[in-house]
């Protein structure tokens, strides 16, 4: 059922190429369904996988002289991190209703991209991962260059370079895999199982961990996800801060610390307690986290606030993972989903909402407009996105970053308080951002286009009650994930149970 | 030699040449009084339905090919019959753009000269001897240069045919001079006899002297740094159709020879002798044109030139592909894959850049500004083409180089080959930004012109056919591989 909703969005994508330029009603509703339905296969699949390990959804001889197949399958990881595809789809194209200009190709754009990601986070043969993860590559530079806002060619560019860099380096690792184990078989749990040499799993897994976690918006490769999130259309933002992000740090988990586990042994000495590949990247994750939030306290453009801010959270998703213990990697992944929908919600409410309404992003501005009494909706909206950003319980963040948080304390203690130190600056700069734009009580300025605000449309109240809502029922019921995420955890850490 | 087995291996040229009779007899005799729209379309009927019979006898050649005594002259057969296939279907492809052009009067003489000129292809693709090699060369290079000089209305058109020509006078001078040196050195002209002559030996100066003319000479032919330097102003000078057959027909077929040399060089020994001063003399050509080709690209106004050194980066990922030859027919599969591929797409995004040059006169980057609202079809085509000469999946560019590097690493997984893999993926990471400069004025950017751009139905329906294809044979590459694969058996 799962693999649906890649050849969904991919035939929804072509179809919206093809339809006629002025019928953006027709596209917008189509688009709509497209989503929809991917979602609930999603959800349908989320269901039915319950209690299952690894399903086989297709396996096809792709390239039978080379041992390629198109093998898609699914485990828990793989079904949470497609439900959060499917919702942050909807809500995306919920929050592009808006979109006038070549209305067509925007959702062609976005279905493609929707599609890749999905087929990212169901392929177990590394050579199809790897083929959807570029696919996506290409959709996201249209939609910022074309649609986007600040400096969106520049961002664009950079948002794609530094992505097919990422890729460069991963294409690097599948091939010198594909070689040195026999050129048999690109299948993960093939390749899993090939015990490739630790030397040269020490050599690759630097290179393919930093190739995806360029994507992840790991410091110091983070420097595309600011500008590329900002100068985005806001479904775009939804998209990179919500999945495609993601797709980094499950590139990392999947792959990188999936086949070269030996890559993450000590090296046999230690420079200044960093002692193996998996202390740098800790390191990084830590530094990520501090860094990204010290920064988005200093933003003066609401947008850049939540763009770092992404880069903080995601730190907590690498930590996570290199904590290599079963609650870190479970709250890494339960920390993607979560960051997936939050980020989601806060770049509607400060790219659509709000941009939509007073063009302008810039917080000295915004406070002088008094949007908490103006625009109660965007402000309450955007207290629950805080809250739950910040970490507060009740919602999802609180559980995703606990567990990283506990994880990191069982691998090394000063991980946890460096990281926890992220958290109270996150307190912080939303505090601010909350405070600057909506609860401000500074004297009210007139502007000249301001006289009433447009009221909240359809569209987007229901895409903050989704996005709100899973948030919370899952900081509420946090078992309904962790339920499938722990045993699929639990088999990738042990090790070849891909 | 007996005639019936000349007859035999030579038959496509032969139809070929009688095809290129045929459109000179139907243009200057039949049609004369005709007018210029009629005639094209006639003398590229002829012309097509010349390749299509010259590829319906390539099934007559048989495999084993042509010789004296003990001396093999021409091959046939095996990979040497794809590479045959592939200039005959590429060459059908590039005098189907013709139609609709108008930078010339003389309609058959143009299909003509490029039957000819296909025909120096088809000789090239199968020679195994010193002697057929520079004939076959001489044939193809010849034609080239007429082509380049075709549109006799245009300065560039004269002066890239000058440039390539005299480039190309003296690369074949150096070539013929290394053959000398070879013969001298080893008493024979055939392939096989002078790889096995001076097998097992430490290389000596002389045959590295040799060697290094040979290079330059077919260095020249597929433009590999640092024999380059004709490739951007023909690119850039010559009318569109023809630029396309010298990227695409020529390219097939001097990389065919290329793998006939290196087919020869891995059945001996494979190291000392022979192989090892020429994979040394690739292996340098090969970085050179990687890193100059993609590097050069980037600082490019002329959508045509970025083509041609997009054409040389991509030439130096094949002649990778040629370093670390395998002795099973895995490497030369897959850089006829490539090559193969390579050139379609090629011919293609020469033709979308030919129909926006016809309607804005220019083929810099901002001609092609807002494209897609002046011609969606065209925009799309050149979307997918130049996206698969970047190398994103799942168009064949991506299959084409996972293919070849994979078939470098099976040779040797070394820290040395994978290290220039890894060159080589950086480096197409950095051609992405080229391309995408002309995908952004194309999609991008709003039009400084907005009236539509119309192309003839013929070159339309060609370029779709090609895209069409470049996005099918991406997502199923086991159809192009598994026929190439068919040849090796």
């Amino acid at each position: 059922m799962l693999a649906y909703t890649i050849y969904l969005s991919f035939a929804g994508a072509l179809l919206m190429a093809l339809l006629p330029k002025d019928k953006p009603a027709l596209a917008r509703w189509l688009a709509l369904g497209v989503a929809v339905s991917g979602l609930a296969l999603a959800v349908g699949g989320f269901v039915d996988g319950m209690g299952q390990g690894r399903v086989v959804l297709v396996d096809l001889a792709w390239v039978p002289s080379m041992g390629i197949h198109f093998l898609l399958a699914a485990d828990g990881i793989s079904r949470v991190l497609v439900l959060l595809t499917g919702l942050a789809a909807v809500a995306g194209v919920l929050f592009s209703w808006n979109i006038e200009l070549r209305t067509n190709q925007f959702f062609a754009f976005f279905l493609a991209l929707i599609g890749g990601v999905y087929g990212v986070f169901l392929s177990f043969d590394l050579f199809l991962l790897f083929v959807f993860y570029e696919i996506a590559i290409v959709p996201k530079y249209f939609l910022i260059a074309i649609w986007g806002s600040t400096r969106r060619e520049y961002a664009a560019m950079k948002l794609a370079l530094y992505s097919f860099v990422g890729s460069a380096m991963v294409l690097i690792g599948l091939l010198a895999s594909y070689a040195v184990s026999g050129g048999h078989s690109t299948g993960l749990v093939a390749l899993g199982h090939a015990h490739l040499p630790v030397g040269f799993q020490m050599a690759m897994f630097p290179l393919v961990f930093t190739g995806f976690a360029i994507l992840a918006g790991m410091w110091p490769f983070h420097t595309w996800a600011p500008t590329g999130h900002v100068a985005a259309p806001t479904a775009a933002s939804m998209l990179l801060a919500g999945v495609v992000m993601k797709l980094g740090a499950y590139g990392c988990l999947r792959v990188a610390i999936s086949l070269f586990p030996h890559g993450l042994d000590p090296w046999g000495f230690s420079f200044i307690g960093i002692g193996s590949w998996r202390d740098v990247f800790a390191v990084l994750a830590v530094v990520g986290i501090v860094y990204g939030a010290l920064v988005a306290l200093a933003q003066s453009d609401f947008k850049f606030v939540i763009g770092y801010s992404s880069v903080s959270h995601m730190g907590f998703v690498m930590l996570g993972l290199v904590t290599l213990n079963q609650i870190g990697v479970t709250g890494a992944v339960m920390q993607m989903f979560s960051h997936g929908v939050i980020a989601g919600l806060l770049f509607a409410i400060v790219g659509r909402i709000v941009y939509e309404r007073t063009h302008t992003r810039q917080l000295g501005e915004l406070e002088t407009m008094h949007l908490g009494k103006r625009l109660p909706f965007a402000a309450w909206a955007f207290v629950i996105a805080g809250m739950a950003s910040m970490g507060l319980p009740g919602f999802s963040g609180f559980v995703a970053e606990l567990q990283v948080l506990v994880g990191a304390w069982i691998a090394k203690p000063w991980w946890t308080i460096a990281a926890g130190l992220g958290i109270v600056i996150g307190v912080a700069y939303t505090w601010r951002a909350l405070q600057k734009a909506f609860f401000s009580d500074a004297p009210p300025v007139l502007h000249a286009h301001e006289e009433g605000f447009a009221a909240m449309t359809w569209p987007e109240v229901t895409g903050v009650a989704l996005l709100a809502g899973v948030s919370l029922f899952v900081g509420l019921y946090p078992r309904i994930l962790l339920d499938t995420i722990e045993p699929a955890v639990k088999a990738l850490l042990a090790g070849g149970g891909q | 030699m007996n005639y019936a087995d000349l007859f035999r291996v030579t038959l496509p040229e032969t139809a070929l040449e009688v095809a290129a009779l045929l459109v000179l007899l139907v243009d200057l005799g039949l049609l004369r009084k005709a007018a210029l729209k009629t005639r094209l379309a006639a003398s590229v009927l002829v012309g097509v339905m010349g390749c299509g019979v010259a590829f319906w006898t390539l099934g007559f050649q048989g495999s084993g090919g042509l010789s004296t005594g003990t001396l093999n002259l021409l091959a046939s057969g095996g990979l040497v019959q794809v590479a045959q296939s592939a200039v005959l279907v590429l060459t059908a492809l590039t005098l189907l753009l013709l139609v609709g052009s108008t930078f010339t009067r003389h309609a058959g003489e143009y299909v003509a000269v490029v039957l000819m000129a296909a025909a120096g292809g088809l000789i090239v693709a199968a020679a195994q001897d010193l002697l057929v090699i520079f004939t076959g060369l001489e044939l193809l290079s010849l034609g080239l240069y007429v082509l380049t000089a075709f549109a006799k209305g245009s300065g560039r058109s004269a002066e890239a045919a000058m440039k390539y020509y005299l480039f190309g006078g003296v690369s074949a001078a150096f070539l013929l001079f290394g053959f000398s040196y070879l013969y001298g050195l080893t008493g024979s002209t055939n392939l096989q006899q002078i790889v096995t002559a001076v097998d097992g030996s430490p290389a000596s100066p002389l045959l590295y002297v040799a060697l290094v003319m040979v290079a330059a000479g077919l260095g020249f032919k597929v433009a590999a740094v640092p024999f380059h330097l004709w490739a951007p102003d023909a690119y850039e000078g010559a009318p569109a159709p023809a630029a396309a057959f010298i990227a695409s027909v020529s390219k097939v077929a001097s990389f065919a020879l290329l793998i006939s040399v290196g087919t020869a060089a891995v059945h001996v020994t494979g190291q000392a002798g022979f192989a090892s001063p020429w994979s040394l003399i690739l292996l340098v050509s090969a970085v050179a044109s990687m890193i100059l080709g993609n590097l050069a690209a980037l600082a490019q106004v002329n959508v045509r030139r970025l083509l041609a050194y997009s054409a040389i980066a991509h030439a130096g990922y094949m002649i990778l592909g040629l370093v670390y030859f395998s002795r099973t027919p895995a490497s030369a599969a897959a850089i006829l894959y490539y090559v193969l591929t390579y050139g379609l797409t090629t011919i293609g995004a020469f033709g979308a850049v030919a129909v926006v040059e016809q309607a804005t006169g220019s083929s810099n980057l901002d001609a092609f500004l807002g494209l897609h609202r002046r011609n969606p079809l065209l925009a799309s085509v050149l979307l997918i083409l130049f996206l698969s000469l970047a190398g994103i999946p799942p168009l064949v560019g991506f299959w084409a180089k996972f293919n070849l590097f994979a078939a470098v690493l099976s040779v040797n997984s070394g820290a040395l080959p994978l290290g220039l893999v890894a060159l080589a993926i950086a480096m197409s990471a950095v051609s992405l930004y080229y391309y995408l400069q002309v995908l952004k004025r194309a999609w991008v950017l709003p039009p400084v012109d907005s009236t539509p751009i119309q192309a003839h139905p013929v070159v339309l329906a060609v370029l779709v056919v090609i895209a069409l294809a470049v996005v099918i044979l991406g997502c199923f590459p086991a159809i192009l591989g598994g026929w190439i694969g068919g040849f090796v058996q």
